[in-house]
């Protein structure tokens, strides 16, 4: 007898193990509030300076996104990435990840086609949905006058 | 002239194992086969800077050190029948191209070394060629660029994922010549598809695949596995291993447990190596037939078995598309004492 694709899934999925889901929230919260808790004290310790609350917002993006981008380059990331999952991936640190390993690994194919038409294969819809969902509420607020 | 039972293919001539070499990275070199390859290379780039052109060093590596190790000479050889994972199978092309010699491209995914196999095995048996050569080959790191994602993308791999060999393995397959161990039959296999999505989880893509390749081997001869010393599938890892026992024991009342070995959980030690289901890709069966199972045939430690290579016949473009995962499995029987 033969088995139907609808049984044959349910074997699939008993005999596939399931993430540890646990173990890998714990890791990601532990992992992302670390990220976080950092990036808030830079954050803080800018305010002591005579920078705008602006200014000191950017600035500090642009370092985790310079330390990411380190990370990444000398092969590092992606190895406290495996452990720390979402806690990597949802903050900028997985934006500026996802664009510097995809350059590096383009590069092969040249800087233009390569490099710079490859790497944003990842972020490139993050992009894209974050710009239209910005412009739906743009919308949505000049409209209704919610301000 | 060779036979025909059913779907199985009898070779009249007995293609011999005239010689037989692996090449792999470090990775597999750390595994529990480590001391069987023939050529390591730590660096897996092996001095390249591209992933592809490494590919194709590991593969040329082994083709040449199989010619080295047969007493015969380049010019001996009558044809490579090679393929590989990469677009357009460039591994291979790029790879044989310095040889010279006639070069015929097969894809079957990871079932690709069984293919080769089966390829060569027919050339001699048309008696038009003396000595053939079947290769193939897989890297982790091309395999990472084009299936997945970068190699420093920061991701989690699930339970279910392989972790795809980086190594080549390559046979001289001749009309006569070799230590007596010899192709007795082949079996291309059908293609099965049961629904599966997950690219993450080739290992119950292929496993219907296999379980078919083999019962139907099994039943055109009249052959059970204990006839068998043991039954070798290509890369299904420790979720496809499962999922075709299951089946065979489900849908045939044949029960595979004895004999069936899987070269994907051979190659590495899954958990210290954390490779999670086991090893994948070409080079997986590819390697441990080349170093493991042909050395196991020639100093007696089997005397008679089957090879199932499994591959996974989708593609970025197919997945992407939201197609399932069609499996193939092709099946090649090893025997020793073939000159007696």
């Amino acid at each position: 007898m033969s088995i139907s694709n609808e049984e044959y899934g349910r074997m699939a999925k008993r005999a596939s193990p399931n993430s540890p889901v646990v173990k890998d929230c714990i890791k990601a919260f532990l992992f992302g509030g670390t990220i976080c808790a950092f990036a808030e004290g830079l954050n803080t310790a800018f305010g002591y300076t005579d920078m705008s609350m602006e200014e000191s917002k950017a600035l500090t993006m642009v370092i985790l996104i310079a330390i990411t981008a380190i990370l990444t380059a000398i092969g590092i990331f992606d190895n406290i990435a495996k452990h720390a999952g979402a806690g990597t991936m949802v903050p900028i640190t997985g934006f500026a990840n996802s664009i510097v390993s995809a350059a590096l690994e383009f590069q092969t194919e040249g800087r233009i086609l390569g490099t710079a038409a490859q790497m944003f294969t990842i972020a490139g819809p993050v992009i894209v949905f974050g710009c239209s969902a910005a412009a739906v509420y743009g919308f949505i607020i000049y409209f209704f006058g919610l301000y | 002239m060779a036979l025909r039972r059913g779907k199985t293919i009898i070779l009249d001539s007995k293609p011999r194992i005239v010689s037989f070499a692996s090449a792999v990275g470090k990775k597999e070199n750390e595994g529990p086969l480590g001391e069987e390859f023939d050529e390591i290379y730590e660096d897996t780039t092996m001095g390249e800077d591209s992933w592809e052109k490494a590919e194709s060093l590991y593969l040329k590596a082994a083709i040449t050190k199989a010619i080295s190790k047969s007493e015969l000479q380049k010019s001996d050889i009558d044809v490579i029948c090679s393929g590989d994972l990469l677009n357009q199978c460039i591994g291979s092309s790029f790879g044989i191209k310095d040889f010279e010699l006639p070069f015929c491209g097969v894809y079957g995914a990871c079932s690709t070394m069984a293919l080769s196999l089966c390829m060569t095995s027919m050339m001699i048996e048309t008696g038009a060629f003396c000595n053939c050569i079947a290769a193939t080959s897989s890297h982790f790191c091309s395999a990472e660029k084009q299936f997945r994602k970068p190699l420093e993308y920061g991701g989690q791999r699930p339970p279910s994922a392989q972790w795809t060999v980086t190594g080549a393995g390559a046979v001289v397959l001749g009309k006569e010549g070799g230590k007596s161990v010899c192709i007795d039959k082949i079996h291309l296999g059908t293609i099965q598809d049961l629904g599966i999505l997950d690219s993450n989880n080739m290992g119950a893509a292929m496993a219907p695949a296999a379980k078919k390749t083999i019962a139907d081997f099994l039943s055109d001869t009249g052959t059970k596995p204990s006839d068998y010393d043991a039954i070798f599938t290509g890369d299904l890892g420790s979720v496809g291993s499962e999922l075709l026992l299951e089946l065979m024991l489900k849908e045939e009342g044949i029960d595979l447990g004895s004999v069936h070995k899987d070269c994907g959980l051979m190659i590495y030690d899954r958990e210290a190596q954390d490779v999670h289901a086991g090893g994948s890709g070409c080079g997986c069966s590819g390697s441990v037939l080349c170093s493991h199972i042909l050395s196991g045939l020639h100093s007696g430690k089997y005397s008679n078995i089957l090879f199932i290579a499994t591959g996974a016949l989708m593609s970025t473009v197919s997945s992407l598309q939201g197609q399932s995962i069609p499996g193939i499995a092709h099946l090649v029987n090893f025997k020793r004492g073939c000159n007696e």
